[in-house]
């Protein structure tokens, strides 16, 4: 391969519209590029026949060959003809297997998809109608196997419940006793500073317990659960759904519900109100070292903290976490099982995972609050 | 005109030589101590039962895996001990079609096949398409330039691998089990293809395969590797290996007989 590789294009007008152009040098990728606007605008704007003086080309392939055959399409479409001289053989037979006025045919711009805002509308709207009864079918799915489940233990695939609560609960651990220590210690902090200043820092301890066990714990587990697990399911049961292994189940008789998305809703279940209390329990530690340090006694920041959590808030906490995690882990599921085809699809279908789930949390926390409201809890 | 590298004869040197090459999937042994060489434009067939290490020969002749000992040479140059840049230089000049066919799902069939030619290649717009177009419709895929690998067929999937493969116009094509879920016509095609492309554009072939027929159609030689062995049991011309081999296995393999059962 020659380095400094050189392309001439001459054309030359002969009688009746006829054009014979000539190619000199190096025609490869490089010289086809730098030569192959000038010369398909000179064979386009020419009339008659054109001939193709290719006999002092020292090399050329196969895009160079590529230029010879759309200079022979843009003829075919006039309904003219284009003589190549010059060229050997077996190039010839080469350029002889392409259809040009096929490619020809090809080349054209496409018909663009231009519908108007009625049908685009349209559109959209049955795309939501379709995902809605989607979303349905799915909820109705997931109860069904879920009653199942609890009505015939015995039929739930133990193994991989216990996989599913290692991944969700155990190795999930650290990060929730991370959180939940940093977030105890900086809303103790922060709102110690404030309340020192009337002198009233005995009342951080009753605000944390509040703040921990019927909002902060439930709902800072639940966003984690997402970031974790929600994805990990989307992303699993996407890859699978790609790779054909969801159908290999169905054709075997096993319900992707019951072998797929029952253990996993079932694991996010249990392990997330126990995550809950890890949180709940590592935010006390985090306010106790502040208040610590501002020289409050352990036993008055214990005894406060937990006279002013009654069992009720402590119950409605869980519950709440509960919720979250059949919410996050419905949808992390969902989102696997309605994966598109590519690896592209298996990333969005984990991005709407998570967001899904962090906002159906929000939604549902709204709901509770009102509920709890309105039943005095 | 010819390009002086694109004619064919045996007194050359050879495209690519493999030497002593082993290679190894951590202390699990594939094949050991392999020697061979691929003449350039001939049609080179590496065939062997399933598991007995094709892909893996392929893998380490392109360079995607390290041979744990041995050299690779390309036109000449060691491959296995190239530079970072000799390497990127060196691999322009092959094209490879992976057994699963590797299309990126998130591109058009036309985008797969242009993606080579956007990134490597000066051309205008119009001029990408039109050669991206010309390499689908020597596979027969003209007219699904625009759909998604995914909406493919299996055979229509390895077709479309094998025209991204081309993309470049490499001077080694790779083609790991081309016409495997094939139909016979397709495939005798596709064979009629490959025979067209390396006797008029000298582009040599290494091809792992175990159709016959398309094995007596275009191989010029043939390797086979042997699981047992772990290494090549026969080499040459099939038609005569086929005939005049007295190595039972090669033999087996060639006349389409089952292992005795013990
Ligand atoms: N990434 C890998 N890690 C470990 N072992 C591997 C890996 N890839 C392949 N092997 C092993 O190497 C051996 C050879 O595999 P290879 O894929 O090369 O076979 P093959 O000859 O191409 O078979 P087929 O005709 O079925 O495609 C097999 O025993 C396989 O288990
Ligand atoms: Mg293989």
């Amino acid at each position: 391969m020659s380095n400094a590789s050189t392309i001439e294009f001459s054309t030359a007008q002969g009688p009746a519209g006829s054009l014979t152009a000539t190619f000199t040098g190096v025609l490869d990728a490089d010289g086809a590029g730098r030569v192959w606007t000038r010369a398909v605008e000179a064979v386009r704007a020419g009339s008659g026949e054109v001939s193709l003086d290719v006999g002092g080309l020292s090399e050329i392939d196969g895009v160079g060959l590529g230029l010879l055959v759309a200079l022979k399409a843009i003829q075919a479409e006039k309904g003219a003809t284009l003589a190549i001289h010059g060229l050997p053989s077996a190039l010839q037979t080469v350029i002889d297997r392409y259809d040009a006025a096929k490619l020809a045919e090809l080349q054209k711009p496409r018909q663009q998809d231009r519908a108007g805002f009625v049908v685009r509308a349209g559109r959209f709207g049955w795309e939501v109608m379709r995902a809605a009864k989607g979303v349905i079918s799915f909820v109705g799915e997931c109860c069904i196997a879920l009653v199942y489940a609890v009505l015939h233990p015995w039929s739930i695939r133990f193994k991989d419940l216990a996989r599913q609560c290692e991944l969700v609960g155990a190795n999930g651990l650290g990060i929730i006793v991370l959180i939940g220590f940093l977030m105890g210690l900086i809303l103790a902090f922060q709102t110690a500073i404030t309340l020192i200043r009337f002198g009233a820092q005995a009342f951080v301890p009753n605000m944390l317990g509040l703040a921990m066990v019927r909002e902060m714990g439930p709902l800072v587990t639940a966003i984690l659960l997402a970031g974790r697990s929600g994805s990990a399911f989307a992303a699993e049961i996407g890859t699978m759904k790609v790779n054909d292994e969801i159908n290999a189940l169905v054709t075997m008789g096993l319900a992707p519900m019951r072998f797929l998305v029952t253990p996993k809703i079932l694991a996010a279940m249990i392990m997330t109100p126990l995550l809950t209390l890890f949180f709940d329990l590592f935010s006390f530690v985090g306010g106790a070292v502040v208040m610590l340090s501002l020289d409050y006694p352990l036993e008055s920041y214990a005894h406060r903290l937990f006279n002013n959590v009654s069992m009720t808030d402590f119950i409605g906490g869980l519950i709440k976490a509960l919720v979250f995690s059949l919410l996050v882990a419905g949808v992390g599921c969902l989102q696997g099982l309605n994966t598109r085809n590519g690896a592209g699809a298996v990333g969005e279908s984990t991005t709407a995972a998570v967001v899904g789930g962090i906002v159906l949390i929000a939604v549902a926390d709204g709901l509770f609050a009102v509920i709890y409201y309105a039943l005095g809890i | 005109m010819d390009s002086s590298n694109r004619t064919n004869g045996a007194q050359e040197r050879p495209i690519i030589q493999v030497r002593d090459m082993t290679c190894a999937y951590g202390d699990f042994v594939v094949v050991r101590d392999v020697n061979f060489d691929v003449r350039r434009g001939e049609v080179f067939v590496v065939l062997g039962g399933s598991g007995c290490g094709k892909s893996t020969v392929l893998k380490h002749v392109i360079g995607l895996n390290q041979p744990v000992k041995g050299r690779v040479f390309l036109d000449g140059e060691d491959f296995t001990a190239a530079s970072e840049r000799e390497r990127l230089r060196l691999i322009r000049r092959f094209g490879v079609m992976y057994q699963s066919g590797a299309l990126f799902g998130s591109m058009t069939l036309l985008e797969n096949v242009r993606l080579p030619l956007e990134e490597f290649t000066n051309l205008p717009q119009e001029a990408m398409d039109f050669v991206a177009n010309m390499k689908l419709s020597l596979v027969g895929l003209e007219g699904a330039a625009n759909r998604m690998p995914a909406e493919l067929s299996g055979g229509m999937q390895k077709r479309a691998a094998i025209a991204r493969a081309m993309a470049l116009d490499p001077d080694i094509l790779f083609l790991d089990e081309p016409s495997a879920g094939l139909d016979p016509v397709t495939s005798a095609g596709l064979d009629e293809l490959i025979l067209s492309l390396s006797r008029n554009m000298g582009i040599t072939f290494v091809i792992v395969t175990h159709e016959l027929p398309s094995i007596m159609a275009i191989a010029d030689r043939i390797i086979m590797l042997d699981k047992d062995a772990k290494t090549i049991v026969a080499e040459g011309d099939p038609r005569e290996l086929k005939e005049h081999s007295d190595n039972p296995v090669v033999r087996q393999f060639f006349n389409r007989q089952a292992d005795r059962a013990a």
